[in-house]
């Protein structure tokens, strides 16, 4: 059905309907501080670092995606920019309502990021759709506080484009319709090629030599051409934006082949035993995130490095341990990153991130023990784990951890603007 | 013979974790109180066990929509007369549409507010329900907006 080479298979019967949340992160706040809708506002990155949502009115101020809070504070003291530490258990359950409301509409929907989700809408009437995309962003709005954009076309990369372009097109009332082919030439004449869904700068660049410096360029170019300089998945794009579907609703996510947990410090870590701490508390992150998709870890990495950007001694260094059995559990691979570690480990730096990543991961379902291993542990583990995740789940997040993973934190993240979890704590609900 | 299965009442906990993860997602729990029936301790069965029919949720009872349901805390007595006092909890479906002299949650100047909601002549009027407050009249110009319908309202008696 989906299968785009060699001899592509024409569906023009796929409608599909891309839906992202305007300025996400922003809006989540906006929906509970009325008082910041019409002033501009941004969210930063964790540890405080980078602008990563702006409001338009923000992105009038000349705030860019990325720009570092240092680089633009005469425009947030001059503007009054408001300004928020990110505040991911808010925005994890606005999405999550956000979702939930979308799946109303259809059964077939693929959840594509934290505030976009593409909607089939294949079997409605062409006519109807651009009210029934209307409709869509009504009730999201409604239900749940967050204004969205929806773009429709016959294929994915199309919906991505038409939804960029409601996005930026005063008028649109938030909804491209570009089913048709009079408006695929128009919108995608004046879209430059590195705007299109999957054609990164340096793919641009190589179109570029060719002549290919637009979005219908690369629709209209030679195709066998194209898949010479961009490979099969190059050949696909061009052949969504000629409107034939290669890429389908994914509906189900797939498991994770690597679970990565790294963060800056909020200050700089020159102690082992902060260091300890530190990596104990990611492997807690990663091994949750594993257990969430029911999966077994054989390979943990661990690494520490110095800031790249300061004029201080520099160290980085990495390192990794094989478990001989897989295993899930939070203590066990804490146990294996603490000896990576120690070996790694220098002192007289002044560290300013470490991480950890989970690899070679495999179905908990089948597990496979070597020859030395007490089984009966293993069931123990999992079931400690279990219990674990269940009364954080129920009690609030780190309500029982692994003592090695401190009590103070004085070397965690920044993050002094965040605002209180209004949808995830009893303690924190907005009080009106 | 239902009443051998411990497992009806006693679930194993990974069981419950499922469940509650689901209701992080959903807002909604599956984890029921038995309407009756007893615990059963050790070997014999209870003769009331065959006869529980229907689990509680009071999530069902109060969320339609759980997407669509907010919690909030009331912080101030404007509205005692409605029953609704300092610290109550007050359970919002934004997907509701207001009716004449519903609860609702409105934004007024860019700020939350809980009022009576009064529409008469094509006029709306915040109603406090305590006469040390005043009513809301909504003019023009003024930023408006209601958030959503007051379904319950949650007060403690301790």
């Amino acid at each position: 059905m989906h299968q785009c080479d060699p001899q592509p298979a024409i569906n023009r019967e796929h409608v599909f309907a891309l839906v992202d949340g305007n300025s996400f992160y922003c809006s989540c706040e906006r929906v509970f501080h009325p008082s910041l809708i019409g002033q501009p506002v941004i969210v930063l990155s964790n540890n405080d670092g980078c602008a990563i949502s702006r409001t338009d009115e923000a992105k009038a101020l000349g705030i860019k995606m990325g720009d570092p809070l240092h680089l633009i504070k005469h425009i947030v003291a001059r503007h009054r920019v408001r300004v928020f530490s990110s505040n991911y258990a808010l925005y994890g359950d606005m999405s999550a309502r956000m979702m939930h409301t979308l799946a109303q509409f259809t059964p077939h929907m693929q959840v594509y990021s934290i505030d976009e989700a593409f909607v089939s809408l294949d079997g409605f009437a062409r006519d109807g759709l651009t009210e029934y995309a209307r409709t869509i962003r009504a009730v999201v709005r409604r239900d749940t506080g967050i204004p969205t954009c929806v773009g429709i076309a016959p294929t994915k990369v199309l919906a991505k484009v038409a939804n960029r372009v409601a996005k930026r097109r005063t008028g649109s009332g938030g909804v491209l319709n570009m089913c048709d082919a009079a408006t695929q030439d128009e919108i995608l004449d004046s879209l430059p090629v590195e705007d299109v869904w999957g054609i990164g700068a340096r793919s641009a660049a190589t179109l570029g030599t060719h002549g290919v410096r637009t979005a219908k360029q690369l629709r209209d170019h030679d195709l066998d051409h194209t898949q010479r300089l961009l490979t099969i998945v190059g050949r696909r794009i061009a052949m969504e934006l000629r409107g034939q579907s290669c890429l389908p609703l994914q509906m189900i996510q797939e498991a994770r082949k690597q679970i990565i947990s790294s963060k800056s410090f909020g200050r700089p870590v020159r102690e082992l035993d902060e260091m300890l701490e530190a990596v104990a508390n990611y492997v807690t992150r990663a091994a949750e995130k594993l257990r969430g998709q029911h999966s077994l870890c054989h390979h943990v990495t661990v690494f520490v490095q110095t800031n790249r950007f300061q004029n201080v001694p520099q160290y980085y260094n990495s390192g990794a341990a094989t478990l001989a059995t897989g295993t899930a559990s939070t203590v066990r691979i804490i146990q294996a990153a603490h000896q990576v570690l120690r070996g790694i480990f220098r002192a007289g730096f002044k560290y300013t991130k470490a991480g950890v990543m989970l690899a070679d991961i495999r179905p908990a379902s089948a597990p496979q023990f070597s020859l030395f291993d007490d089984q009966q542990a293993h069931a123990r583990d999992a079931t400690l784990a279990r219990t674990v995740d269940a009364i954080n789940t129920r009690m609030g997040r780190d309500t029982l951890k692994v003592a090695t993973c401190g009590t103070t934190q004085a070397w965690g993240m920044n993050a002094k603007m965040r605002t209180p979890c209004y949808t995830t704590r009893w303690q924190d609900l907005l009080r009106v | 013979m239902g009443g051998y299965h411990r497992t009806a009442q006693m679930k194993p906990i990974h069981a419950i974790v499922g469940e509650a993860v689901h209701a992080k997602t959903t807002g909604q729990t599956n984890v029921r109180l038995p309407f009756f029936g007893c615990a059963v301790s050790c070997g014999f069965p209870s003769p009331a066990d065959d006869y529980i029919e229907k689990k509680l949720d009071l999530n069902e009872h109060l969320i339609d929509k759980p997407a669509a349901t907010f919690f909030v805390r009331v912080a101030g007595d404007s509205m005692l007369g409605a029953g609704i006092h300092p610290d109550d909890l007050l359970i919002v479906d934004r997907s509701k549409e207001p009716k004449n002299k519903s609860i609702v949650l409105a934004i007024v100047n860019g700020e939350f507010t809980v009022k009576r909601y009064i529409s008469r002549n094509n006029k709306v009027i915040l109603k406090a329900e305590n006469p040390a407050h005043k009513d809301i009249a909504i003019v023009e110009g003024m930023q408006f907006e209601v958030v959503g319908v007051c379904t319950n309202v949650i007060h403690s008696l301790q």
